[in-house]
């Protein structure tokens, strides 16, 4: 047992339903008791989701433990099966059947008989592996199913395509910022002259599967999820793959020039040298922020740096060696995947951290003092506590790293997002001499009394004791509602009975 | 559709229990907020903690008295002993939090594989020196709230039985304030004791925010009654006495395991009432109290209309239009009967749970709200299927369809009004008082939409093209 307050990465379930809920036209049903679905609530919250969540739950409950669940799964694909007429039904295992060990193979191949829709048991374990592990895997089996099937039909594609095409293999559901980092990495292949012949899973097709082959490389953008479809593709099709986060100037470019490697040993012949340069000089501002003046005012400034690997390597990578910046800790949460981390950042850095305990990473910052972090939703929280900014660079994420507008992290369009996120995450240059100069923000002493609510109304104890139990943001609004009440019938005592009254009167 | 039908009585039915709701672990993102100097220990899985950490959100950052005993793969298959591990977590826990109880809470990998929370707890509060209170709030049980009900369950068994010899105690913790009231606390005692009616103890459980309870507690104040004990207390150690023959009477309609508990275990007698929600609701509530203790209520007359008539410019709003239930908290019946009696229509309540026991006043309050605002009674669904719900949505297309969050953008997004039925448990609606925050919740879609309605947007999503 181990006492958790907070954890970084989902269970495996999360995961799987992440990956089958991308797709189009698949529905996952969960072996879960009620309340598990608690999925749909955070895609159709954080994504805002227009559609529902082709997530179910068949539900485990006391009759399914006493008897087992019988007919009740086979009941539920099929008639999901029949309601939403989906191509691919995933059977998701979830912490509870994990110990009931039903057999949900079992259940799938029954199913399969009477389903029109592919049925398919996810193949993870909840108590080895975590959210992001069972992503990849569950993606992975998808591509592996339907390349099998097509290949047992004779349906597999002969050949590649004739221009040069990618496949862009991770962008999921709830992932951060994968939306606009998949519009920005279609726009970079656009530019380089690149088709784009699929991208899973999100918005996929599993129909289009089969024709994965065709493309002349994958492109796998995040390190937790697609690296195991890419290496399946090229044991399986010699495909070769880009593993190299676009993200940043310097990896942007590193990511482009694999790129034009690998499609000129097959026999393109491309040169990407000029548009890189141009990118970067001119079209990004990133570059030339670095070397501006502003920037200068940030060299040497201590920085933490905590997420998954994908994004706190980068992070790392940039802050160290595209802004000066000094990166005393960087770490990550992805523990079955250290050694990829401490490889990618033990140059950029002081201090490797790899651990999952939100406690550790806490008493490391407030160790540390930095000047800025970047981190997750726990590592903002932290800031908040010690009072020092921090930009938030990987999930776990809120509502509020769902933007409407446009925020890549990766390609050229990406290193400008990053660029602000960082500036606007330090205390800004000049300012920051003025305070010193000045011993801090002169705002504590009231000059005028424009934004004062003290008023000559007399609160008695009962309730101003009340009143204090009111929420603070809105504390205000109940104190001035109610003395306006209390004004206008001329009380000169706010009681407990005046303020219920208040309440009643006006919604106080 | 408002046409004045023979009265009808209610009809139940049940359906395949495929709906969402929150897990019952839940209900510690509240208790332990009530219960200050508690703790909770939710002995689960990842999954368990997956969901709390979300669905409190912001909360958990405020260093929670909650945590997770997280279960590893030894722990599953019996390697590590149960006994030694929870010891470590709650010696650790007295540790650095030093708590006057631990609430565990067992979910539904604790039933699988059996662990015997009961059983393991006396033995460690013995060894250990801090009250451990167990509750089975798990999925395969129960639902959302009902996880209250399963820890106001247990904590009954940990009421004192008597009245202690309380008086030396008390005054010696309040010496300080009894020095600076000296001479005065005599006579207010006196003055406070003679504004009571003489009746037997009376006791509520049903955890509350404080403003709510001072509310009902000074509601009550006003019939003359006494309000003894409040299951739970601010803070555990103040756990009200429960003897045999005290009165109890329940706030909220999930909480039927502790009425039950109250009544069995601890021999209390039960006032069943309607639930004080909205001002017919709270009056009723009042009413049944004083008829039990044979009290002319005074002024609830002219107090629930004041109420009424204060509320208006809401209930204006939603007159004679449409409510649908999904169903996933059990304060779906309090709720319709008091929208019913603003004047809306609704044709369904779907409930998670219905204890026809435990809820048969306020059921009979619905009955009686139908015919009196002559409108048809709702068909009340019992696990209700949320597929099937939808459908009916579709077809019944109602103005105002309260609801789980996973269905709600959705619904907006196909032009039907929706509210989180979530906020009705968090906000506060009990009394008098709050009956304008329940409106305030119900009509804010309305009046949301009605800001934006000449903008034509109100279907966002493409007519699907089903094969």
């Amino acid at each position: 047992m181990k006492l958790a307050y907070w954890m970084y990465a989902g269970p495996a379930h999360i995961g799987t339903l992440r990956i089958a809920s991308s797709f189009k036209n698949v529905h996952a049903i969960m072996h879960a008791p009620l309340g598990d679905d608690y999925f749909n609530v955070m895609r159709s919250m954080l994504e805002r989701e227009r559609d529902y969540t082709p997530v179910t739950a068949s539900i485990v409950d006391r009759n399914v433990l006493a008897r087992g669940s019988q007919e009740k799964v086979v009941d539920n694909i099929t008639r999901k099966d029949k309601e939403e007429t989906p191509d691919l039904i995933v059977l998701t295992p979830t912490c509870t059947s994990s110990i009931l060990q039903e057999d949900l193979n079992n259940f799938v191949e029954r199913a399969q008989i009477e389903a029109k829709a592919d049925v398919m048991l996810a193949d993870v374990n909840h108590y080895r592996v975590n959210e992001l592990q069972a992503g990849d895997r569950t993606l992975d089996q998808i591509v592996q199913y339907y390349i099998e099937k097509a290949r047992r039909k004779g349906e597999l594609p002969e050949g590649k395509t004739e221009k040069p095409s990618v496949n862009i293999i991770g962008i999921s559901t709830l992932g951060f910022h994968n939306q606009h980092d998949c519009t920005e990495l279609k726009r970079l292949m656009a530019d380089l002259g690149i088709e784009v012949n699929e991208v899973i899973p999100e918005g996929a097709s599993v129909n289009n599967l089969k024709n994965l082959p065709r493309a002349w490389f994958n492109l796998i953008p995040y390190r937790e999820i697609g690296m195991m479809s890419a290496r399946y593709l090229e044991e399986q099709f010699g495909t070769p793959y880009v593993d190299i986060t676009p993200m940043g100037v310097v990896e942007t470019a590193r990511c482009i020039r694999k790129i034009q490697q690998i499609l000129n040993a097959q026999g393109a012949d491309v040169n990407y040298e000029e548009f890189i340069e141009n990118q970067t000089l001119y079209v990004s501002q990133a570059a030339w922020f670095s070397r501006s003046i502003d920037c200068q005012n940030l060299t040497g400034k201590k920085a933490v740096v905590f997420g998954d690997n994908t994004h706190a390597a980068a992070m790392t990578k940039i802050l160290a060696r595209e802004m000066g910046i000094h990166v005393v800790l960087a770490g990550t949460y992805c523990k079955y995947d250290a050694d990829w981390f401490r490889e990618q950042v033990s140059e950029y850095c002081d201090e490797i951290l790899i651990s999952d305990d939100n406690g550790a990473i806490g008493d490391a910052i407030a160790r540390i003092e930095p000047s800025a972090i970047f981190g997750t939703q726990m590592e903002r929280h932290v800031g908040k506590r010690l009072d020092i900014p921090c930009g938030v660079i990987a999930a776990p994420i809120h509502i509020q790293n769902f933007p409407i507008g446009y925020k890549p992290f990766m390609g050229y369009e990406g290193t400008n997002q990053i660029a602000d996120l960082v500036y606007n995450s330090f205390t800004l240059g000049m300012e920051d001499h003025l305070l010193e100069i000045f011993g801090g923000h002169d705002t504590k002493e009231v000059i005028h009394k424009g934004i004062s609510a003290d008023s000559d109304l007399n609160w008695n104890k009962e309730a101003q004791a009340e009143l204090n139990k009111v929420p603070g943001f809105v504390r205000g609004k109940v104190k001035r509602n109610t003395e306006k009440f209390a004004r206008e019938r001329g009380f000169n005592e706010i009681t407990l009975e005046v303020m219920y009254a208040a309440k009643e009167a006006v919604g106080a | 559709m408002t046409v004045a039908q023979e009265p009808q009585s209610l009809q139940f039915e049940c359906e395949t229990g495929n709906y969402h709701t929150f897990c019952p672990i839940s209900c510690v993102a509240w208790l332990y907020q009530k219960i200050e100097d508690s703790f909770f220990l939710v002995i689960g899985t990842k999954t368990c903690g997956y969901f709390l950490q979300n669905a409190m959100g912001v909360m958990i950052f405020a260093e929670p008295r909650y945590a997770m005993a997280e279960l590893e793969e030894g722990d599953i298959s019996a390697q590590l002993n149960d006994y030694e591990e929870l010891k470590r977590l709650c010696v650790q826990i007295k540790r650095d939090r030093n708590p006057s109880v631990i609430v565990w809470i067992g979910t539904c990998t604790t039933e699988i594989i059996k662990m015997d929370l009961e059983g393991l707890a006396p033995r460690l509060e013995a060894e250990i020196g801090i009250p451990i209170v167990t509750a089975r709030a798990n999925g395969l049980d129960y639902a959302f709230t009902q996880g209250e009900d399963t820890v106001l369950a247990a904590m009954v068994h940990k009421c004192p039985s008597q009245a202690p010899v309380k008086e030396a105690e008390k005054e010696e913790r309040n010496a300080i304030s009894k020095l600076l009231n000296f001479g005065r606390k005599k006579e207010e005692v006196v003055a406070e004791e003679s504004e009571y009616v003489d009746h037997p103890p009376l006791v509520l459980f049903g955890s509350m925010p404080d403003p709510v309870v001072t509310n009902l507690t000074l509601e009550l104040k006003k019939q003359g009654i006494k309000v003894s004990g409040w299951l739970p207390s601010k803070r555990y150690t103040e756990l009200p006495v429960l003897e045999e023959g005290y009165y109890v009477a329940g706030v909220n309609p999930f909480l039927s395991r502790t009425a039950t508990t109250l009544m069995r275990r601890r021999k209390c007698k039960l006032i069943g009432a309607p639930f004080p929600i909205g001002p017919d609701g709270t009056r009723a509530w009042i009413e049944k109290i004083c008829s039990v203790f044979g009290i002319e209520p005074k002024g609830l007359d002219e107090r629930e209309a004041q109420i009424w008539a204060s509320l208006e410019d809401y209930i204006q709003l939603i007159r004679g239009k449409s409510v649908f239930f999904m169903g996933d908290n059990l304060l779906e019946i309090s709720l319709a009967r008091f929208l019913i009696r603003c004047g809306m229509t609704c044709p369904e309540i779907g409930i998670p749970y219905m204890d026809k026991r435990y809820q048969a006043a306020e059921l009979a309050l619905l009955e009686k709200t139908c015919q009196e605002m002559g409108v048809p009674t709702p068909k009340i669904i019992e696990k209700p299927d949320n597929y099937n719900q939808i459908q009916r949505i579709y077809e019944l297309k109602p103005d105002l369809v309260i609801t789980g969050m996973a269905h709600a953008n959705p619904l907006e997004a196909r032009g039907i009004n929706t509210k989180w039925s979530v906020e009705f448990t968090f906000a506060q609606i009990h009394g008098f008082t709050n009956s304008r925050d329940i409106l305030e919740l119900a009509t804010r879609p309305l009046r949301r939409n009605s800001s934006l309605k000449d903008l034509g947007w109100d279907k966002l999503v493409k007519e699907e093209a089903k094969v």
